[in-house]
């Protein structure tokens, strides 16, 4: 993505329906979880893939807990 | 959808022995929602317990919750190289603390959506992320002024097949003067275009995350409605074929 497209991105955000950031911390975990298992994530929960993808703070938060938790199952 | 296991106060307990298998009709009706694993109510049991025993569990967490704050930290510091080791690790003990504060606090709201350990690292982890962001920041004025959005129109090169970029960001541009109010103005542009991050800005502004990605999403939305009256094109694959996306 160039430099113009990403800046359009962050001005003008998801096109979608998406949720807070509040409901987004409370179903961080259960869409981690559901990503790792295979399941559909975004089905599972409308509108947290648009949330991620607008807020950049929540985008590293699931980031991180996807990560660790896949290193957590991976080294036990 | 109610947890299975939840008491009418909406705390959950550990079952007395293995559940029915539901019915067909049952499972028909709705799906299966799995409640906390056994490792999971074992954490609970333990933090809800007394003396020793909710001592030791609580240590336990708090231990898990370092790791989780660690492993936060130490992704980020490259990205921060002033940072040292010490207040580093300072950090993520102050992570650790807050969060275990935090969910002991909340530990009635946990519903078995996800095993108890996913749930309490998302804690840590977010506690870790700020502290980190803040700290980054300290001391660094925070770019809100008006003259800072102007620069976008002028951000766009000129490669014909960008023409139609270099529009809609003139058009952002002034829309962000006319459309926005100061407020909206002053949040889209520290976070989207200065990359301020939010909580940063939230503790200046004395307000939450939450709070200001709510003004960004109305930013957003007046901007977007602006841009269909002029009918101009902005969704992604409208970007990908004028050469925008790549």
């Amino acid at each position: 993505m160039n430099d113009e497209a990403r800046l359009l991105k962050r001005l003008l955000g998801p096109a979608g329906p998406e949720i807070s950031c509040e409901e987004c911390f409370e179903q961080l975990d259960r869409y981690v979880e559901l990503e790792l298992s295979g399941a559909d994530a975004d089905a599972a929960i409308p509108g947290m893939s648009a949330h991620l993808e607008g807020c950049p703070a929540c985008h590293e938060d699931h980031r991180s807990l996807r990560d660790l938790v896949e290193a957590e199952s991976s080294s036990s | 959808m109610l947890n299975p296991l939840a008491t009418a106060d909406g705390t959950v307990e550990a079952p007395a022995g293995p559940s029915p298998a539901p019915s067909m009709s049952e499972r028909s009706e709705a799906p299966p929602v799995p409640g906390p694993d056994q490792e999971s109510r074992a954490w609970l049991a333990g933090l809800r317990a007394e003396g020793a025993r909710k001592e030791e569990t609580s240590r336990r967490l708090h231990d898990l919750l370092l790791r989780a704050a660690r492993f936060e930290i130490n992704r980020r510091k490259g990205s921060h190289p002033h940072l040292r080791g010490g207040d580093l690790d300072d950090l993520a003990h102050q992570a650790a603390n807050d969060a275990l504060l935090a969910i002991l606090g909340k530990l009635d709201t946990y519903r078995g959506d996800s095993r108890f350990t996913t749930w309490a690292y998302k804690f840590a982890l977010l506690e870790a992320a700020v502290k980190v962001r803040r700290r980054a920041w300290q001391g660094r004025e925070v770019p809100i002024e008006p003259e800072h959005w102007s620069v976008i129109a002028s951000r766009g090169g000129s490669p014909a097949g960008e023409a139609e970029g270099n529009e809609l960001l003139a058009s952002i541009s002034a829309a962000i003067e006319s459309e926005l109010s100061a407020h909206q103005r002053e949040v889209l542009v520290a976070v989207a275009l200065s990359d301020v991050p939010i909580d940063v800005l939230a503790e200046r502004l004395n307000t939450t995350r939450g709070a200001l990605y709510k003004t960004i999403h109305d930013a957003r939305k007046k901007l977007r409605s602006h841009l269909a009256v002029e009918g101009l094109r902005f969704e992604k694959d409208e970007l990908e074929s004028t050469g925008l996306r790549s």
